[in-house]
This record gives C-alpha cells, structure tokens and sequence, in this order.
C-alpha cells in the first residue's frame, strides 16, 4: 500500500521494499531506505512531539542532525528504549517501535500544554527569580517539583545489553564530512596512495547532493556521481570509508573522535554487532567539509508542524519521495528556497506563494520559478503562521507594515541562509572570523593542521567547492608525506549557488513585540526572551546564552546560535563579531555513554587479579573480599558458619597449631646490584649496610616530609641483591617512588630494581607447628633455631621446586613464609595443606591476618597510618638509623612540627566492656561532658574482637597517647559513650616469645 | 588526547603511557639533613604554577619506564620540547610563545 504522501517516480528509494512500523502505538508502513521522518510524513503525520518548556506541538524542522523538534523514544525492549532520537537521522526498519515524548495524556492532548497559556510566567530567567523564596521550600518543594517536570523520555528498566566496540586508527588524511568537497577531497588525497579515512553521519554519501536537483558532475547527476566516487574510493587499500560515523569531537593534535552507528538501523542486530564503535584517529592532516546548515525564519509560531526548512522538504522530495504537504507556501530571505518550491511544483504539489523579504532580487531560479506559475511576493514577510497541531494558514504583510492577506497552506517551507558548520573547526581550538559582507562566521585562525574546504569555509558553489575541496586534498595528503597523485579532477557540469540570506527576528517579530517566534525550538526561546535578556542586564553573548538556554539543547545550537547573537547584537547596537559567538565543544551531536565506555564495564571495568591459590581458595569455600585490583581469600567459612565463627576459629587455630595464608598479594620487589645496600640505606630508614645475607630487617620506607610511606620485611639473598617487601596497595607507588629516586637523584648508584610480585606466590604457615608442617618437604635448608633463626631467609627446595623460604612472622608465632614460582603455588600449598592436615591447621585469611596482627600490635601502613604518621608516632623509633646521615624523610623528619610534643601516637584501647568492639574511624574525647562540638583527641585505627584475648582489642591515635596509659577515655557514639582505657599495643604475648614457641 | 614525545625511546607516543611526575629541576640537596627549614620548605613544599612556560618531569610508565623532562605551555596545553632527565634547563626553546 502506498503511503499517500509518497510521489510516485520522485525520490531514490524502491518503493517495493516495504517496512512496518509504529507510532505511538499506531501502524503505518515505510519503505526501506526511509528515516523515521520520512517514513511519518509519507503518512502525512507532522506532529510528532511537545516542546519542553511549553509543552507546543512540535513537527520536523530538518532532514538531518540539526534536528531540534522531532525528538522521539525509540523502544526496541525493556533494556533498549532509547529517549531523544532525532526522528530526521533514525533510519527505518521493519517492526520499529517509537513513541512521542514529552506530553500527557497523548499527543494531540497534552495537559502540559498549559504552560503555554502560562508562558508570560515562564519567561527566561524565571527559575533564576521564582524559586528565590522561601528558602526552605527550595529543597522540599520546588527542587522535587522540578526535577519530575525536567528531562525528555523515558530511561530504560535494564541495563544495557549491547555491546560497543572501540577502535584506534591512524591516516595521514582524515576526511570529515562525505558531500561533494569531501569526496573530491578524499579521491584527491586517495590517489597519491595515502592512508585515507572518509567519515559521514548519513547512510549514504552525498551530503547536500541529496536534495540538490540541480547539481551535475562528471557528467552524471550530482548524487549518482558521489555513489560512483565512494564505490571508487572503497575500492582501494588505502581507504577506509565510514558511514554512518558522526565526528564528535576534534582534540588536540589532529586526534578526532568518530562514533559509528553500526546496528541502530537494522531489524534485528545479532549479538555479534556492536551497537555502535568509537573510533580514536590521529590523523596526519585533517579536512574539514562538514558543509553548511539552512536557518528558519524568526517570526510568530514559526514552530507549528508542518513549518520546516526548505532544503528539509527537498530532501524528503528529491531522496525520499515524499511530498511534505499538498499546498505548501514559503517564506524566504534567499535563493534556495526557490529550488524547494520549483522541486516540489513540478512533481505536483501545489506551492500557493513565495513570499521573499527582499525587495527586488532577480536571477535564474526565480525566473524560474515564476515560469512555472508560482506567485512570488517580493518585500513581503510571513508575520504569523495559522493552525495549532499542524499549519494551516500563513499571515503575510509588506515588511514594512501594511495589509494583511491570509493564505491558507498544509506547510511552509523557510530559509533564512546557511551558516557554515564551523563546529568541528571551532572544537580544534581554530578561531573563526566574521565576514561582514556575507554575514557569516567562517574560519579565520587555524590552530592545529587541518583545513575547511566548501559550504564549511563559506565557499559558494559546487564548482569552486570541488575545486577547493580536491586541491586541499590533494595539499593533505603531500604535506603528510604523500607522493603526488596523477588522478583527474572532478568537473562540475551544473550547479544550484546561493549565498546571503537574513539573521534574526523578522518582520512582525522584532523589538517591541512579545510573539512568539522561536529561535531555538529545543528549549523554546523565543525572539523576546533574548531582547528580555539584554534588557535584563546581559551584555556577553555567553551570559545572554545561559540566561536565556539559546543553544543549550542536545542540538547545541545548529539552528539558532547565529539568530540569537543576531537579535542580541542589535538589541545592544553593537555589531555581530563584537558580541561574539559562543564556543564549540564537543560533542558535536549526542553521543552515548555505551560507545564512550567501550568494552570497560562489568568484569572488564578493571583487571581482576587473583592469585595461584584462588582456585583451591573458591573450592574449600573461602569468601574474597576486593583489596585493589585483587581478590583475597576473606575468611574460610566451615558449615554452618558466620564470618565472626570463622574468624573466631581460624584465630584460635593459628595461635594453638597452625594455619595457613596466602600472601602473595604483597608487593615485591628485587633490588639488585653492587649499590644495593647504599641504595637501600637511601630509601629507607634503618641501616642495611650491615645485615648479613641471609637475614632480614623490617623496614620502613618515608617520603620526604618524613611521614610514613610504606613498610615491610625485606630479606638480604647476597651482598648485592635484597628482596623487598610492600603492602599490596603500596607495590606499584613504592616501585614508583623508587625507579624516581634512583633515575634522578641517585643515578650514579649501580642498582637495578624489577617488581617480582607477580613471579612469587607466598605461603605463609605460622603458629606452634608451622616448622612441623615444612621442614618434611625442604631440601637443602636446615631448619633448626639456631640455622634458621626468626627473621632470616634461605634459597632452597621445597616439593622439588626452588624456594625463597623466610622465616618471619606477621602474628607473633613461629612463622615462615615460603615463597615458590608462582606457577608452582596452587601445587606447593596443595601439599603443605596436605602436611597440615595432620597437625589440624586452618586456612586463614585476610581477617584472621589482620585480627592477629592486631594482637601484637603489628600495624597497617594505610590503616593504622594516614600519611602523617611518622616512625616515632607508630612507636617505631627504633628502626631508625640514628647514625645515618641520609635517607629520604631525613630532614622532614626534623621539621618542628614533628618533634613537638603532643603528636597523636598510636597506643592501644580497651574497652572497660570487654564485649563492645569499637568502630573503627571513631572520635576519641577525654571529657564526654563538654559541650559540642567536642575536642577530639584521636580516632580508632583498628578494632576487633579476639577470641584469643576473650576481649575487643583496638589500636588508635590519640594525642600524647603514650604518656596517658592507663587513662580513661571516652568514645562518643549516637547510642551512648563508650569507656576506653590507654594501653600498650600488643595485647598477646608482651614478650614475644611464641615467635620460637 | 595529547603526544609526547619520550626522548629515550625518541619516540611521539599517546599520553595515556606516561604519568607527570610535578616540577623539574628541583635538586635534592647532597646534605639535605643539614637544610635550614627555609631552605627545606623550598625544597619540599613550594612550587612554580606559572601562566606560561612550565617545566616539569614525566614518566614513560608505560613504555620504557624512564623519568625525562618537559617544557610545557599551560596556555596552549602544548608540549614545546621534552629532553632527558639530568640535562640542564634548555637555554633556548623553539617556537616558544615567551
């Protein structure tokens, strides 16, 4: 069935390849190659959405990205109801589904609607001065009320299920923009063999050829010739051709980000397309041939459906076949409409008049048209448009006042001039100038190595734009590096030109009147708003913008940004370049957060580390938790268990018998070389120079502030080779800080530094009958107290791999911490469990580790420390090399601040509850009873419950700590105070004498 | 995104392999523990932020792991040149806008 709008032998598409869709829950067919505009206005349908703000039923204005009107919701399923699709770039495909947004209860009747009536009330600046007062209502009600009321569509109720693809590319010249400049541009630069990338936001290339009848290249119909170059230019290696790929956004050195709408088209896209793919290009040279954008007319009720630019209906005649009305008028300051109405005329339609704001232009297109019969008044204005959900009259007087005469028309085709589409230039920082004569901005300064060529850089006509567009292509690919190529030059047989046209208010809409003529449709402002603006103060362009929200919209402007500097420039007497024009940025048109994220989502957000155990860890039931990019094995829940049991037992167990941990997250690093131990004795505190191989030392690492850094064991293998260890967080920012110290401070040390986290798991088996556990599966190492003593490390065997095996505790027990190749680790803890079994150890993990450590008092850098802690605040003095002359933190750590009595020092806390376990991050107070806000005195660091002690346990920072032992003080919760008394830090074994028990 | 160019690897490489590494040409001292605290809050604590021509260190974290130094126009955002770490302070820059 043919659509009634559809004329038959007009446009390009086959008419036989038909395809269903609805809107707003209605029927109707299309057929393939239609956009959804197209496919709505062959069915005759021009009301497609409520503005905003008003809430004014709004039709197409464009066939194209400039689109601000028809903004509709895309529903494909629960997960993929896509909100503001321009209904002029969504391509049809059979079954799409599309609703209206914006209005309540239907379209046709929309409740919001009143704001319309109530429009003096909304005028701009009203939320500035409304919702001032009262204060509180801001908050509870006004705030609220405005959110609902805000925001266009409806999100979806899923996650996204598509996926989207993202791609690097580099060219020598990259094209943007596939009309006929781009295309000249692209076969010239082509053909001396460069890498050339060709990107257009249409299905089809051609640009402006679409609609532009008139137009004759190499012989052929200016379209037919742009399909024949692109099939030419896809043909050849060098060349990469995309379509459907709007450039967003123009960085800094010729780096231009491009999104392709790979399945958004299609009827069904298979799970194994993206949605859409972000392309990041470094390009060489860049041309820009982005083309030119046709302005609407400023005056009353220029926003009723069925009231569109003149190239619009063109392009829905000439590419579609689609007639936009029966009876079409139109109202113009320029020669283009002329083309729309001679084009719409001779496939049938009626065109009751062209109305022409200038006085007595002459010139082939209207002789033209006046040929064919249309009635043409010159000096004349459209002062008003008729009707309400669709035009269907317009009000026309001589501009200068006069009689009024009232033609009745289905639709009104405008054109005020094209603005050059400057957007992408602007966005590479270029500053863009303007031409008084033509008044238009235009590039002027370029910042970086592109070039604009054709409707872009205010180049009129085919011809000179081709040969522009092809030399500029050409000058790309050479000044890239290019051979000179041996192609022809296109040759335009025929071509439409047009230039001039009119910016801001017409006739009936300018000072002094208060109708309401659109200059941007998107977020309703209105000719008057921008006057209203200036009279209110506003001076910059920038601040009338804001004031106003001219150009604020998802379409940025594309329409109405030259208008509203226009109406403000006069309105202050000021000429246009003295006002300035607001500034690009990107994104050129909307693009979705899906092709921005890429693939980095879920499980690919980050890199998930997991050590060699983690599979024997997930199969014996551990819970992980994330520390970094890791997964730690949490605690090993036996059944019937809650965290606390466990943790409970697996305490309990390690301190009777055994357990065993994983620790292979630490950081390590291998600092190797005849400088080693003046390297160390540089970066860290303690002295080095006279540990021997083959013990080790806890070391602690400062920055130069002489605030603690990062801490922990490191083992001297050879007088020229230390293996260090960080915390897990700490391992890259402490290699960091190291390969710093060594490039630029101290490169005259021989050392070489390699992170080896990865190469090691670690193993570590404490408690009572650690030593049982290992020794029966060591070879080579004699593993008595007096070979192996606490605090040192051999190479050897174990399970007939090779060992690093540390003898080294982190709970305060006979401990080991046997690290193996880590391909080996899952296989060596298999048979050390094995050997545990025998003597009843746990798995532990994390917060056992941390509990025990607590025990003893042992701190965690991060934890416990909060990069101002410094060594004597932690009670750590005494691995401070008071000898030394250097290490990084030296000097800091004699800065008057930190030898001032004081400081927050790190004790521990009992509660005089034995049963309250303490949060950690708690304030500490010495009199609950002073008035709030309270002196805090300190903060809990740490806090547990030890099963092992029958009691909490917690360490924190409390100002002068050590000097109040056994004070009492108070923690102030929002359940009551809690009574805490000052104590040492190690509540387990003061003597630490279980580390050989 | 922007290039920089890593003078070991002699190489223009995208941004995301290197990580600032704040102002260059800030000598630690051979006798720092003897530094007056003025002289050590220099050092430590204080630093140029100018509206111009900024010199700093750079990491190639992700490619050679090599510290170097940069001139760097906070204007424009460009990088003016790049040159090994220990090199002194380029008397002449090209196509400086200072």
């Amino acid at each position: 069935m043919n659509a009634a709008f559809r004329i038959p032998g007009a446009g390009r598409l086959s008419q036989a390849k038909t395809a269903s869709f609805s809107f707003d829950d209605k029927s109707y067919t299309g057929i393939e190659g239609d956009t959804l505009a197209s496919a709505l206005l062959a069915n005759g349908v021009h009301l497609v959405g409520r503005s905003f703000k008003y809430h004014r039923p709004r039709g197409f204005l464009s066939a194209g990205a400039e689109e601000p009107n028809a903004l509709v919701q895309i529903v494909r399923d629960d997960a993929r109801k896509t909100p503001n699709v321009r209904a002029t770039v969504q391509e049809l495909y059979d079954g799409l589904t599309a609703n209206s947004q914006n209005r309540w209860p239907s379209l046709a009747f929309d409740v919001g609607a009143v704001n319309d009536i109530a429009s003096p009330l909304f005028s701009a600046g009203f939320y500035y001065k409304t919702f001032m007062w009262p204060k509180s209502a801001w908050k509870n009600l006004y705030e609220p009320k405005i959110r609902a009321a805000a925001g266009l569509g409806v999100s979806p109720d899923k996650p996204d299920p598509d996926h989207y693809a993202a791609r690097y590319a580099h060219c020598e010249v990259l094209v943007l923009g596939g009309g006929a400049a781009g295309i000249a541009a692209a076969l010239a630069a082509a053909e001396t063999g460069a890498r050339v990338i060709l990107a257009d936001e249409q299905a089809e290339f051609g640009g402006s050829l679409r609609f532009e009848s008139g137009a004759k290249i190499d012989g052929e119909n200016g379209y037919s010739w742009a399909q024949a170059a692109v099939a030419k230019l896809k043909a050849m290696d060098n060349v990469r051709v995309l379509s459907r790929t709007t450039a967003f956004g123009y960085y800094a050195q010729n780096f231009v980000g491009l999104v392709e709408r790979v399945s958004d088209h299609l009827k069904s896209p298979g799970r194994e397309l993206a949605r859409e793919r972000l392309w990041q290009v470094r390009a060489r040279r860049v041309v820009i041939a982005t083309g030119a954008i046709e302005r609407h007319m400023v005056f009353a009720n220029n926003d009723r459906p069925g009231v569109m630019l003149a190239s619009a209906a063109r392009t829905y005649l000439n590419h579609f076949g689609v007639a936009v009305g029966r009876n079409v008028g139109v109202y113009t300051a320029n020669d283009s409409a002329y083309a729309a109405a001679i084009d719409l005329k001779k496939a049938g339609v009626n065109v009751a008049a062209i109305v022409d704001l200038r006085d007595n232009p002459s010139g082939p297109v209207i002789d033209e048209a006046r040929a064919l019969g249309i009635e043409i008044n010159f000096g004349r204005a459209v002062v008003s448009a008729g009707g309400k959900l669709r035009v269907s009259s317009m009000t026309v007087q001589p501009k200068n006042g006069g009689g009024e005469r009232t033609i009745p028309v289905d639709a009104i085709l405008m054109s005020a001039g094209w603005t050059p589409s400057v957007h992408l230039f602007s966005q590479s920082r270029g500053k863009v100038a303007f031409n008084d004569e033509t008044k238009r901005f235009v590039p002027g300064t370029y910042a970086q190595d592109c070039v604009s060529v054709g409707a872009c850089n205010g180049t009129d006509g085919l011809s000179a734009t081709v040969d522009e567009a092809y030399a500029a292509g050409a000058k790309a690919a050479k000044d890239a590096g290019a051979k000179t190529g041996k192609g022809i030059k296109p040759k335009v047989d025929a071509s439409e030109s047009w230039s001039r046209g009119m910016l801001g208010a017409a006739p009936g809409a300018g000072p002094g009147t208060t109708v309401k003529a659109f200059v941007d449709f998107q977020n309703d402002v209105t000719a008057k708003d921008i006057r209203q603006a200036v009279h209110e103060g506003m001076r910059s362009i920038e601040h009338v913008k804001r004031f106003t929200t001219n150009g604020m919209a998802t379409d940025q402007g594309k329409t109405s940004n030259m208008h509203g500097l226009a109406i403000a420039a006069e309105e202050l007497g000021k000429p246009i370049p003295q006002v300035g024009l607001t500034t690009f940025r990107a994104p050129y048109t909307p693009v979705t957060f899906g092709s921005i994220v890429g693939h980095a989502r879920g499980a690919l957000f980050d890199p998930t580390r997991r050590t060699a155990t983690h599979g024997w860890a997930a199969s014996h039931g551990a819970v992980f938790e994330d520390v970094g990019q890791w997964k730690r094995a949490w605690y090993f829940p036996k059944a019937g268990e809650d965290m606390h049991a466990a943790v409970d037992r697996e305490c309990v167990t390690v301190r009777k018998t055994a357990g065993l941990f994983d620790a292979s997250t630490l950081g390590k690093i291998e600092v190797v070389g005849p400088d080693a131990a003046k390297f160390m004795e540089l970066l860290y505190t303690n002295p080095w120079e006279k540990l021997e191989p083959g013990r080790c030392r806890y070391g602690i690492m400062l920055r130069e502030d002489g605030f603690i850094y990062d801490d922990g064991v490191v083992g001297r293998l050879a007088p020229d080779r230390f293996h260090v260890t960080t915390t897990t967080g700490g391992a890259p920012r402490v290699m960091h800080h190291m390969e710093d110290y060594l490039q630029t401070e101290f490169p005259h040390l021989n050392v070489w530094l390699t992170s080896i986290t990865e190469q090691w798991a670690v193993i570590a088996v404490q408690g009572p009958k650690s030593r049982d556990i290992i020794a029966p599966l060591v070879e080579g190492i004699d593993m008595s107290d007096e070979a192996l003593p606490h605090m040192s490390v051999r190479e050897g065997r174990i399970c007939g791999v090779p060992t690093r095996l540390f003898r080294m505790s982190f709970t305060g027990e006979r401990g080991f911490e046997v690290n193996v190749p880590a391909d080996y680790g899952e296989a060596v803890w298999e048979a050390l469990w094995a050997e545990g079994q025998k003597h009843g150890a746990a798995a532990y993990g994390t917060e056992t580790m941390h509990v025990l450590r607590a025990e003893k008092g042992y701190i965690i850098v991060g934890q416990d420390t909060d990069g101002t802690v410094t060594p004597n605040d932690a009670g750590l003095d005494w691995a401070v090399g008071k000898k030394k002359t250097d290490f990084v933190g030296i000097r800091g750590l004699a800065r008057p601040d930190l030898v001032a009595k004081g400081r927050k020092q790190l004790v521990g806390l009992k509660t005089k509850d034995p049963k309250v376990v303490l949060e950690e991050g708690a304030q500490i107070v010495a009199d609950p009873k002073q008035a709030i806000p309270m002196k805090m005195i300190g903060h809990v660091t740490s806090s547990y419950w030890s099963e092992n002690c029958g009691r909490s346990i917690a360490l924190a920072l409390v100002a002068g700590g050590r000097d109040r032992m056994g004070e009492t003080l108070y923690v102030p919760m929002p359940n009551g105070t809690i009574e805490v008394e000052v104590t040492g830090m190690v509540f387990v074994d003061e003597k630490g004498e279980r580390l050989n028990g | 995104m922007l290039l920089i160019r890593c003078p070991y690897c002699e190489e223009e490489r995208p941004e995301l392999e290197f990580r600032n590494a704040g102002e260059a040409h800030i000598a630690r001292s051979a006798n720092i523990a003897a530094e007056s605290d003025d002289d050590f809050e220099k050092f430590f604590f204080i630093r140029a932020n100018p509206k111009g021509v900024i010199y700093e260190r750079w990491r190639h974290i992700h490619g050679c792991a090599r510290f170097f130094n940069a001139v760097r126009d906070t204007v424009t955002d460009k990088f003016v040149m790049t040159y090994k770490a220990g090199e002194p302070k380029p008397e002449k820059l090209p196509g400086a806008s200072k």
